[in-house]
């Protein structure tokens, strides 16, 4: 039974079904927020997760994969994040309820009284302070820090691994060349946090949990966070095998794991399976439909939204803010896009100029 | 006339009786460090945080919605405190630790075999995990209240500068073990570098730089031998990490969370509905 539920498992994982499955869960929690937070719901998801973990702990594979010391705390993580997001979720449910109803938000309520910092606030930090030293004490009692062999720069250990918060754009080395996913899109990354408050300017959603007013920025940013940083995380470090192969999370890390290396560039579908021409010898000409189809991606959907679906925000927001929230949101989706057209037509790049090392 | 005879002193052994509050209160050695009395009054409350350097980064008041558990989850507090309890740990690491391909293992290695209950490693290891989850939490609650809206938008971008850099002093203390772990994690870090567009030896565009046949950017000049002072993970790349971890990134780091404090104080504290 459990074997068939661990095969099942693995017989289901891969990097699209992942993220797929992700991505209709949190589809799923931000359409209906009230259920989630609902007390079955909670209780479900607790359960759920529970049972998975026990389960998954029962496996020697995978208990020796989430217990290592430094992956720890990728796991303490996730359940400290997803308390808090469903933490953040349940007092916005409350507040909405409340604003629904007429009535001021519970920090409304509260932030016309004011209290003495001494010793209602210091209190609170000196106590969280202590629960933490206690916690991080006990922790470096009971879990050693790894130290392994000494450095030896003729062994590559397989697979090697970046500390685990840059396993996300190691990830993204999978879909993307490090020119991208090692500079370009953390670049993006940086760039995008900072402009949120240059676009997301409306005041009067400020300073307390609300999820109704404010889903267009909620939705954007918990799917960044938790898809493309977390979850990459999560595939990166613990379904990662010898040669970045992808292994479900039973799967025992076989080194000699045969995966066919079968990815074609856009070049190469158009020019030798549809025209059955050959490649041309200019990379321009070559590379024509490619830089057609990316400057087509950035120009036409801000475009046809501008004036369609999203011109409220189009007239909210100007020309330049609309441009740079439009680059941001479609370089954030470029990475499920790529995703998805690697498994469906196993493209390697849309744009292939290995003359300048410019491949997208 | 016999003199009376004086009532022989007895000799009696008393220890000195010390009142902390007397001595807070009366010495003036107390009065010098402590000032005032801690009553149950809103002056002595008030004057508990201003007069105490520690403490006034704090306003005396604080509306009571921000000073719930529930709304601020105590995260950026808390990543503060962790960076303390990471200086401290840090420290004492310095201690026992010498950035040389030489004995950086060995130090390790005698750290743990020589100092008696040594979680001292421990404390600094996981807490720099710590302090990158209580970062991040930091920066989910700011966006899940919508904090980070006018007039706190510089705010924000400074604590976008600040979970970078925190990832950068946890990205250097990496390599420091000089271990097989270590050593490769930078080396897959570091060689994202490479491929910089314009300042990668293998990024695009780095070909334009040249003048005439000779290459600007190649791989002894571009941005990841400036990283790694090298071609490869080495000697170089130890030193410079250490430095950029024990020294150069806590000062920018120190000076951005006084900016960061600051600016909390000076754009009406921790945010409230309006």
């Amino acid at each position: 039974m459990i074997e068939a539920f661990k095969g099942a498992v693995d017989a289901f994982s891969s990097p699209v079904t992942i993220f797929t499955a992700a991505a209709l869960f949190l589809t799923l929690f931000v359409s209906f927020p009230k259920f989630f937070v609902s007390k079955p719901a909670t209780l479900g998801m607790v359960i759920l997760s529970g049972i998975f973990f026990f389960i998954g702990l029962t496996d020697k594979h995978f208990k020796s994969i989430v217990t290592k010391p430094d992956n720890v705390p990728i796991v303490a993580m996730l359940f400290i994040f997803g308390y808090f997001t469903w933490f953040s979720l349940k007092k916005a449910v409350t507040n909405d309820a409340l604003v629904a109803a007429g009535k001021p938000t519970v920090e409304k309520a509260e932030a016309e009284q004011k209290v003495m910092v001494f010793p209602y606030l210091i209190y609170i930090e000196f106590v969280v302070a202590l629960a933490y030293s206690i916690g991080l004490v006990l922790w470096s009692i009971f879990l050693k820090a790894p130290l392994e062999q000494p450095a030896n720069p003729t062994i590559s250990p397989n697979p090697s691994k970046a500390p685990w918060y840059f396993l996300g754009l190691q990830e993204m080395l999978v879909y993307f060349d490090p020119w991208i996913a090692g500079v370009l899109l953390p670049t993006f990354i940086i760039v995008g946090l900072c402009c949120i408050p240059y676009i997301d300017r409306d005041t009067k959603m400020s300073g307390f949990y609300s999820y109704k007013g404010r889903r267009r920025a909620i939705i954007p940013f918990l799917f960044g966070f938790w898809l493309l940083w977390i979850l990459l995380i999560v595939v990166g470090t613990f379904l990662r095998g010898p040669n970045w192969n992808f292994f479900g999370p039973f799967e025992v890390w076989d080194v000699h794991k045969v995966v066919p290396l079968v990815n074609v560039n856009l070049s190469e579908f158009i020019y030798i399976k549809w025209l059955g021409t050959g490649l041309p010898k200019l990379w321009l000409i070559r590379e024509l439909p490619g830089i057609a189809i990316i400057g087509a991606y950035f120009l036409i959907p801000p475009a046809i939204l501008a004036v369609t679906a999203l011109k409220s925000v189009y007239e909210k927001l100007g020309a330049v803010r609309y441009s740079i929230l439009m680059i941001l949101a479609l370089t954030m989706l470029a990475l499920p896009i790529k995703m998805y057209l690697r498994w469906a037509f196993n493209l390697k790049y849309l744009v292939a100029i290995p003359e300048f090392f410019f491949n997208i | 006339m016999p003199e009376p005879e004086k009532p022989k002193k007895k000799f009696e052994f008393k220890l000195p009786q010390f009142s902390w509050k007397d001595f807070r209160l009366k010495t003036q050695v107390g009065k010098s460090i402590f000032r005032h009395d801690y009553k149950d009054d809103d002056r002595d409350r008030a004057l508990t945080v201003l007069t105490n350097v520690f403490f006034h980064l704090h306003p005396v008041k604080v509306r009571k919605s921000g000073a719930r558990f529930g709304f601020t989850w105590c995260a950026g507090g808390l990543s503060f405190f962790v960076f303390l309890t990471l200086v401290v740990s840090g420290i004492l690491l310095m201690f026992y630790y010498r950035p040389t391909v030489e004995y950086a293992y060995n130090d390790i290695i005698a750290m743990r075999e020589h100092v008696p209950f040594g979680i001292m490693r421990e404390l600094h290891r996981w807490g720099a995990h710590a302090m990158i989850i209580t970062v991040w939490l930091h920066m989910f609650r700011v966006f899940m209240t919508g904090s980070y809206k006018p007039p706190r938008e510089f705010n924000w971008v400074i604590g976008v500068i600040l979970l970078v850099l925190t990832m950068l002093l946890s990205f250097t203390g990496y390599l420091l073990p000089w271990d097989q772990l270590a050593m490769w994690a930078i080396t897959v870090g570091s060689n994202m570098a490479r491929a910089t567009p314009f300042l990668g030896h293998e990024g695009p565009g780095a070909a334009l730089l040249s003048f005439g046949d000779i290459q600007l950017i190649h791989s002894g000049s571009d941005v990841r031998f400036a990283l790694l002072g090298g071609r490869f993970v080495g000697e170089g790349a130890l030193l410079r990490f250490y430095i950029l971890h024990c020294v150069a990134i806590p000062t920018v780091v120190v000076i951005l969370m006084a900016v960061h404090f600051w600016r909390i104080r000076k754009d009406g504290g921790i945010s409230a509905p309006l």
